[in-house]
Order: structure tokens, then C-alpha cells, then sequence
């Protein structure tokens, strides 16, 4: 079996893993293992952002950080952890700074200043991006390169971490499963990130990555630490339905509307948002939550476009003006039999983004030592609703944060390793190994979940939906250790479906019970049985497990 | 006009021993790509199906970089075909891990 020993060990190399490396490694972390299950700096959420990224550089008007502050706590609907979201906004600028030092390639205006547009619920034009449609990708290469040039950070592309491994309360490392060969791996690290995106995955609609499944969150709870805020899923309201359209995100409009508006019309050519107050008349503001609510509220009225969504019209922006703001990505859209200057398209609520995560403190530690998050794994800075331009920041702001404060834990500690405290993991990812004969397959116990999860916890929710899906959550849980996994050990796919609906059952079931306990309604958690939000829940949840592996939910001292 | 199924010839096997093709039907639909349709399969027809792919829609990832017909291409924007068997391969050039997984991590980011 191979052993690899670490001083820190990043699992996940989206922004956030890869800026933890480059961070950990500049506060003198000799040794950095940056592991992904997918390809390093290719999977997860930030390589798919496509627009903006919010910072209070004021290059287009004066701003402040406090100001963005005040934007990030009002989009979140009074339950922000406060001082993570000041860490958040307060250190975006430096961040956005360093990323256009490394060439990243910001818009930039005629004056060379870098272009800042006003996203939805921001006060003044604070949101940059990379022309066009590109921000993701470029933050995504611009930090592949630097990862490459530090001799210090060592990368491993499908190494699917299983579980964190902890001695005496503290972690010390993780096992993993080298995928091309099939076969267990330790790791002994000093201290561990959990840089490994969100839960959009567990969703039937979603705008996902293929490994957005919960991970971080299975492997946190399971190593002692609390999850916070995880009935929080932010639902994009406007993700891209019909016409099929490949080769680009479904979240791809919302660019669009930053530039030119765009009109969100029902099935009969009603302009509906001002119904729920939102007046969109001097441009595009409407809060995700809001937008969320009101597509479906016209779409269970009956009010719906063909397949079930509503229509967003441009046929009212002369051709010149799509063909400027743009450019290229018009013809992507023709190929795709899209003229947006003829026809509408239909757009409806997709899970996007996960507002919950592992609770930390604002060094990103979480409450068990030497287990640190960073990015949408973390938890708590957004709320009950992500400001629009958050989640890029997030990740690097954060990302930083956990790799220089767990370089700090990590300097001059030994190892705590003991592979007395792996076993249980190594037998575990043995059991697993040698395949299994049984009645059904994870991939079709994962598309259920995603139906269900859809159905029963999605953008709408009631006490009768979410406890029937906490039933059959456990249920499902429960036929875990019976499902079929076939003998072959390279790069079995079978095995990586396995370990997904595991890390994904546990993460849907803590969203799932803090939105049956959560009896109000605030932000992107709608409940259609108590619509009103109420005083007394401005408080935040935490989960935690059990020994016994059920899940805890509490309200956060 | 659309037709209801179209049809997957898919090399399967590891790295050793011959490969094989498995040919699947799987629902057409207008504008899907061949990726939906290698979903589809893992999901409702054999889960054993080895593919690689991580942004499923966007094109940025660019994991799932296969042969179609012989041709290098991505396989989620390349659109299904209702009218004719259309061949997949792995990425040719590359070792092959299982079905249409080559192997195109760089040796840097392995583990061994």
C-alpha cells in the first residue's frame, strides 16, 4: 500500500484548494499535497464562473469594503456570521489585486482602469470579469500556473480522499483511493484543507460540476467537525432550459441581463417580477431569492413557458448591441439555433450553489484540529442568500486564508500519524474493493436521490415533503453497505459511484433536516407551509454526527 | 424529423487484453450530446460504463475529450446522432485505464 507523508494535505484543486497550496506554501510549508478526484485545477465550480466577481477595488466609482459588507449582510438576510463575511469582503480586493498581478486579464476600460459592473443587491459597480464569459477559466489557468512553478506543492489528479483521519481528536491525515489503479493510499499530513465545492449535484436541476456531491461535508462530519447554514441551497433562478444548449453552463444568461437587462416574461407575455415587487425598470436588481420565488410561483399557477419554466426576452436590444456586449459568444448561440434578437429563450431555477458548509472560525479552522475549509465547503459567511459575485472571492479569499493559517498550525508540529488510527479507513476501502453482488447500482440510487431531493427539498419545501425525504434519505443510507460494485480495480466507476452516494446521502440529509426544523421562510429557504420569515429564527443552525451516524442538528451557540 | 433511439458503439475493456465494442440504444432527443447519452447509459443501462467528464455542460473542463468516428472531439458538445451507429473510442495516442478513459493525466500528477 502507498504511504505519502505531507505537511499539508488540500483535497480539492478548484480556486480555493489551489490558492490554499500557493498560500500554504508562502507561509513555508515545505511540503504541500494538492489532490483532486477529478484533475487538478479542471473540476469543481470555479473553472465554470462565468461572471462576476465582486470586490470593492472602486475603480469605476469610489467604494469601500464596508459597503460591500453591508451589501454581503443584507443579502443574507440577517444570518451572516459577520465577521467571516467582513474577512470576505475585506480581503477580496487583495486578492483580485494578486490574480491581476499574475495576469489573469481583468476587463479593462479604455482608461486601463479594470470595468466593474453592479450585479443584483450590490450598491455601486463592484462586480469584474474576463471577457467573454471567460472569468472562471482564466482565474482557474491563471492559478494553474502559479501551482506549477512552486516546487513545494505536489499534484495528484484522481485521488478520491475517503475519509479524514483522526488521532486523539486532532487530524493527521486522510485514505484515499488512487483511482487509475484501484488500490488504498495514506496520507499522513500535518494539518488538512477540505477545499471541495459544494452540493449542487445532489439536485436534479443543477448547474453542477460532476463532483459537486457533498464530499467535503460527508468527510467533516464524519472526521467531528459541525457542518452550519445547510438548508441553504441558492436555487439560480434564471439557469438555462430550452432550446437544448450545449458547450456552455446554464447559468450562462446572467451576463446578459448584467449588460442589457432582459425582460423575464410568463406564458402569457406578462412581465411578472413587479407582481412580487421587484421592480426591474431602471435595470437588472432582483435578488436570486426573490427571482426564485416568483418563477416558480407563475409556474405553479399555470403561468409557465412550454417546458415548465418562463421566458427571458432580448428581441427588444437591437442586433448591434447583443453583437458589442457579446461578440463571440453569439455565434456559440447560433450554433445552438439561438437568435436572440428573433426569439426568447426559456430559463428556470437550478441549484447553484451551496450557502451552507463546515463551520469555521475565521482563520477557517473548524472545531477539530488541523481540519480547516475554505471556499464553498466553508460555511456561514453568506447566510441565507449569496450577494451575487460572493462565491469567486470566496474561494480566494478563503482559499488563502486556510492554506497560510494551516501552514502556521502546521509548523514545527510533528506528525500525529498513527496507521493504527487509518485501519478501520484502509478495511473499510478494502471491503469495497474486491466488488460486490447485489440488487441495485449507486448510479441508480443517485439519480433517485436527485429526484427526490428535487421534489421534496428543492425551491419550495413543506414538513410532509422534507420528512418524507428524511425517511427515505435514511433508507437509502441503509442499503448502502448491499449495493453492486463490480470486481475490476483500475479506475472502476462503479466504486467512485459508491463513494459519491454515500459523501451525497449524508450531505442531503443535513440539508434536509435543518429545512424540516427551520419553520420560517428567509432567503433561498422557502417554506410553503410557515411563508413568512420569523424573529426568532434569526439564529443559525449547526449539524453534527452522531456516533451512531445520525445527524445532530442544533442552533449555533 | 427525430427518431426515438440512437445508437452507441462504445470500446470497452482495460488495459490489457482485447477491446471490445458494446452497442447501446439510448433515447434520442433533439439538440443532446453524446455525453447525455453516455450518462444515460451509466445510469439506466450499465453502470460500469468507464468515461471521464467533469463540467458535463460547459465545455471548460475539457475531460471528456474522446474518438468519435476516428475523430478527436469533446463528447459534450459533439451532438447525438439519430441515423446512423456512431463510434466511440478513448483518445488515441494515450495508454488506455478502462472503456474510454485514457490515461491523460500528466505524469507529474500521478502517484506513481
Amino acid at each position: 500500500m502507498t504511504h505519502v507523508e505531507t505537511g499539508i494535505l488540500i483535497i480539492g484543486a478548484g480556486g480555493a484548494g489551489m490558492y490554499a497550496a500557493i498560500a500554504a506554501s508562502r507561509a513555508g510549508a515545505e511540503h504541500v499535497l494538492l489532490v483532486d478526484k477529478s484533475l487538478v485545477g479542471r473540476g469543481g465550480a470555479t473553472v465554470m464562473a462565468q461572471m462576476t466577481v465582486a470586490a470593492a477595488l472602486g475603480e469605476e466609482t469610489p467604494d469601500d469594503v464596508e459597503l460591500h459588507l453591508a451589501d454581503t449582510l443584507a443579502a443574507g438576510r440577517g444570518l451572516c456570521d459577520a465577521p467571516l463575511a467582513a474577512v470576505l469582503c475585506g480581503e477580496a480586493p487583495l486578492r483580485i489585486r494578486e490574480l491581476d498581478d499574475w495576469r489573469v486579464g481583468w476587463a479593462r476600460r479604455d482608461n486601463g482602469r479594470i470595468a466593474q459592473v453592479t450585479a443584483p443587491g450590490h450598491s455601486r459597480p463592484r462586480c469584474c470579469y474576463v471577457d467573454f464569459l471567460n472569468t472562471g477559466p482564466a482565474v482557474a489557468a491563471t492559478l494553474r500556473r502559479q501551482v506549477s512553478r512552486i516546487n513545494a506543492i505536489r499534484r495528484v489528479s484522481n485521488l478520491t480522499v475517503t475519509d479524514i483521519v483522526t488521532a486523539d481528536g486532532e487530524a493527521v491525515g486522510a485514505v484515499a483511493l488512487d483511482v487509475a489503479v484501484g488500490e488504498p493510499v495514506t496520507i499522513a499530513a500535518k494539518a488538512v484543507v477540505i477545499a471541495t465545492g459544494g452540493l449542487s449535484r445532489i439536485f436534479r436541476r443543477n448547474s453542477a460540476s460532476a463532483n459537486m456531491g457533498g464530499d467535503g461535508y460527508a468527510l467533516a462530519l464524519a472526521a467531528g467537525a459541525e457542518l452550519v447554514d445547510m438548508e441553504f441551497v441558492q436555487f439560480f433562478p434564471i439557469g438555462h432550459l430550452a432550446p437544448r444548449l450545449v458547450g456552455m453552463d446554464p447559468i450562462m444568461w446572467d451576463p446578459f441581463r448584467y449588460k442589457l437587462g432582459g425582460r423575464l416574461i410568463d406564458g402569457n407575455g406578462h412581465e411578472f417580477l413587479a407582481d412580487y415587487g421587484s421592480d426591474e425598470s431602471g435595470g437588472y436588481t432582483t435578488p436570486r431569492d426573490t427571482a426564485t420565488y416568483a418563477i416558480q410561483r407563475e409556474v405553479a399557477a399555470g403561468r409557465g413557458s412550454p417546458h415548465g419554466g418562463v421566458y427571458l426576452s432580448f428581441t427588444h436590444v437591437p442586433r448591434a448591441e447583443l453583437d458589442r456586449a457579446f461578440g463571440p459568444v453569439i455565434e456559440r448561440l447560433a450554433r445552438n439555433g439561438i437568435d436572440l434578437a428573433q426569439a426568447p429563450v426559456e430559463v428556470a431555477p437550478i441549484a447553484h450553489y451551496h450557502m451552507g458548509g463546515v463551520a469555521v472560525d475565521a482563520t477557517m479552522a473548524s472545531r477539530v484540529p488541523g481540519l480547516y475549509a475554505a471556499g464553498e465547503a466553508a460555511g456561514g459567511a453568506n447566510g441565507a442568500n449569496r450577494l451575487s459575485g460572493n462565491a469567486i472571492p470566496e474561494a480566494l479569499v478563503f482559499g488563502e486564508r486556510a492554506g497560510r493559517f494551516a501552514a502556521a498550525y502546521a509548523a514545527g508540529r510533528g506528525s500525529g500519524w498513527r496507521f493504527a488510527a487509518a485501519t478501520p479507513a484502509v478495511d473499510g476501502l478494502r471491503g469495497q474493493l474486491g466488488g460486490r453482488h447485489g440488487d441495485v447500482s449507486a448510479a441508480e440510487l443517485l439519480d433517485e436521490m436527485r429526484d427526490l431531493m428535487w421534489r421534496d427539498v428543492g425551491p419550495f419545501r413543506n414538513a410532509p415533503g422534507l420528512a418524507r425525504a428524511a425517511d427515505r434519505l435514511a433508507a437509502l443510507r441503509g442499503e448502502l453497505p448491499e449495493l453492486t460494485i463490480g470486481p475490476e480495480h483500475a479506475f472502476n466507476p462503479m466504486l467512485a459511484d459508491w463513494y459519491e452516494l454515500r459523501a451525497s446521502l449524508l450531505a442531503a440529509a443535513a440539508v434536509t433536516q435543518a429545512a424540516l426544523r427551520r419553520e420560517e421562510s428567509r432567503g433561498a429557504h422557502q417554506r410553503e407551509d410557515f411563508p413568512e420569515a420569523c424573529p426568532a429564527w434569526a439564529l443559525r443552525q449547526r449539524v453534527a454526527m452522531r456516533l451512531d451516524g445520525t445527524l445532530l442538528v442544533e442552533p449555533a451557540p | 424529423m427525430t427518431r426515438p433511439f440512437a445508437r452507441l458503439r462504445i470500446r470497452r475493456g482495460g488495459a490489457g487484453g482485447p477491446p471490445r465494442y458494446d452497442e447501446f440504444a439510448v433515447p434520442f432527443e433533439d439538440g443532446a450530446s453524446v455525453l447525455d447519452a453516455l450518462i444515460w447509459i451509466r445510469t439506466y443501462c450499465d453502470p460500469t460504463l468507464a468515461i471521464r467528464y467533469s463540467c458535463i455542460n460547459a465545455n471548460v473542463c475539457k475531460e471528456c475529450t474522446v474518438a468519435i468516428d476516428g475523430s478527436v472531439a469533446y463528447a459534450c458538445t459533439t451532438r447525438l446522432c439519430a441515423d446512423r451507429v456512431v463510434t466511440l473510442d478513448p483518445l488515441p495516442g494515450k495508454p488506455v485505464l478502462r472503456d474510454l478513459v485514457a490515461e491523460t493525466r500528466s505524469p507529474r500528477e500521478r502517484l506513481k
